[in-house]
């Protein structure tokens, strides 16, 4: 039998730790490619890094399905985790997921397999909350777009290898298409569905 | 009961979460309009329900807030919204424009250019700009859909054809990111090439209308115009009364039943800072020079 002292405990302050949190992704949003930091402490499960857990306690509840691929769903800790502090529920089909949570994205699916919205509403999209080896060090990518002044260069360890390739399918789409949250420990970098690649190299 | 009458901001953190995902899909998709579950607030709608509700997202204790309305900090929607956070967020206020990390506005952009870092939050009144051309939702949104945005052609020729000019002077549509064409608020016209390449975060919330929208920072963001009708700002021509500035947005003000006017700045933190300058204009007081006591 779970008991609640067995569940880790979320942000110690639910207001205003939201709040800071938001702030970074919006941040993030705003400036595609920019790396910004969730500063504020939170528990979580080992299996989850903290920038998810803090990203997931600011913007998830009843109203937002979260699909989590194979490597988050096999620590049953996480769903009890998200269950009981977001009370958002998990489901299996992943075309139905306001936000989808991958430990391990080199298994992620094709992203047609979430949610693009449609052309009369393209908010009714999927953002996807990718876990990443490392937002600093690693190939470079070369971006542009609107929040972005010129190029912006990110360095970075990317799961899927080919995640901007598959990410051009935002382009043909657009309105519709795929946001995509990357996280590092408390790192965060945002790729709305705005930013288009113009260089990558090692 | 010691619990606190208010969450902080006002707003109960559902409703803040159901808005901040509003908010980032609305910079995912510069220009379209996220519909939100906008809330009740304390204010009539037409007080700026929308930018409350955007700025009591994203406010935070760190945040300094300004507000203006017109351009003006000191008028009565201002001041109660400055009251309003402050008593229920506790979060210090200001009238510089340079100082503020949060600027709601009604119907003017500040003089004095944004920075990064700072966040730009609109009252917008009515956020569909199709909306008096085609008064069915459904129509408007598909025509956003398509990206068919011929009918505000039409209109901005409609005016060439009847006046010679494109005549809107105020919420003059423009394109964003060259795709959706948004509703800037009934800022002047004036306003709008601030909105290029801006390097703050414009979010727009229209609380009765129930649609957060923005455009992030380093966005291309066009006004509407014809090649041989290119778009072009407007202003009093004259000098404010007051600092004597002559490239900002007049206010005409009627001093008398005789024809009598004078031209001041609209935005009052820019008209100011030009005075404590040492700038002059014709209508101005010579400095107030207090004694001490003693």
């Amino acid at each position: 039998m779970t008991t609640v002292a067995e569940v880790p405990a979320g942000f110690a302050d639910k207001v205003l730790s939201a709040q800071s949190t938001f702030r970074s992704v919006m941040d993030a949003m705003a400036r595609p490619g920019s790396v910004q930091r969730i500063t504020v402490p939170v528990g979580t499960p080992d299996e989850m890094m903290s920038g998810t857990a803090a990203i997931a306690l600011t913007l998830f509840d009843h109203d937002t399905p979260i699909w989590l691929d194979a490597a988050m769903s096999a620590a049953p800790v996480i769903a009890k985790w998200l269950k009981f502090h977001t009370s958002a529920p998990v489901v299996a089909d992943s075309s139905i997921a306001s936000f989808a949570l991958a430990g391990d994205p080199r298994n992620l699916p094709p992203l047609d397999r979430f949610a693009f919205g449609s052309n009369e509403y393209p908010d009714r999209s999927a953002t996807l909350i990718l876990q990443a080896e490392s937002l600093t060090q690693g190939p470079a990518f070369e971006m542009k777009g609107p929040g972005v002044d010129g190029t912006a260069v990110l360095q970075a360890m990317l799961q899927p290898r080919d995640l901007f390739l598959r990410l051009t399918i935002n382009e043909a789409l657009f309105p519709r298409g795929i946001d995509v949250v990357l996280v590092h420990d408390n790192s965060i970098v945002a790729i709305p569905r705005t930013t288009r690649l113009v260089a990558s190299g090692a | 009961m010691n619990a606190p009458a208010y969450n902080f901001a006002y707003l109960d953190e559902q409703t803040k979460r159901m808005i901040r995902r509003a908010i980032l899909k609305a910079i995912a998709i510069p220009g379209y309009q996220v519909p939100f579950a906008s809330r009740e607030m304390p204010m009539p709608y037409g007080w700026g329900t929308g930018g409350v509700q955007v700025t009591a997202a994203i406010l935070g204790p760190q945040d300094v807030l300004k507000v203006i309305d017109q351009g003006s900090d000191d008028t009565t929607n201002a001041i109660s919204i400055r009251k309003f956070f402050g008593k229920t967020a506790g979060v210090a206020t200001t009238t510089s424009t340079a100082d503020a990390t949060v600027i709601q506005t009604r119907h003017r952009i500040p003089e004095a250019p944004l920075h990064a870092g700072q966040v730009l939050v609109y009252q917008v009144p009515i956020p569909e700009p199709l909306r008096f051309l085609e008064p069915r939702e459904t129509e408007t949104r598909r025509m956003h859909a398509l990206g068919e945005y011929g009918l505000m052609h039409v209109k901005l020729y409609e005016d060439i054809a009847r006046f010679g000019h494109i005549a809107t002077s105020y919420a003059y549509p423009v394109k964003v990111n060259a795709r959706y064409v948004m509703d800037p608020s009934p800022t002047p016209k004036f306003d709008n090439p601030k909105m290029d390449k801006c390097p703050a975060l414009q979010l727009f919330g229209a609380g009765r209308e129930k649609r957060i929208y923005a455009i992030p920072p380093h966005t291309h963001v066009v006004s509407l115009d014809f090649e041989d009708h290119p778009f072009t700002r407007y202003r009093f021509d004259a000098p404010c009364a007051l600092c004597g500035a002559g490239n900002s947005y007049l206010d005409e003000i009627v001093t008398d039943d005789k024809g009598g006017r004078m031209f001041v700045c609209s935005d009052t933190d820019y008209c100011e800072a030009r005075q404590m300058a040492g700038h002059r204009g014709s209508e101005s007081a010579a400095p107030h020079e207090e004694s001490a006591h003693g």
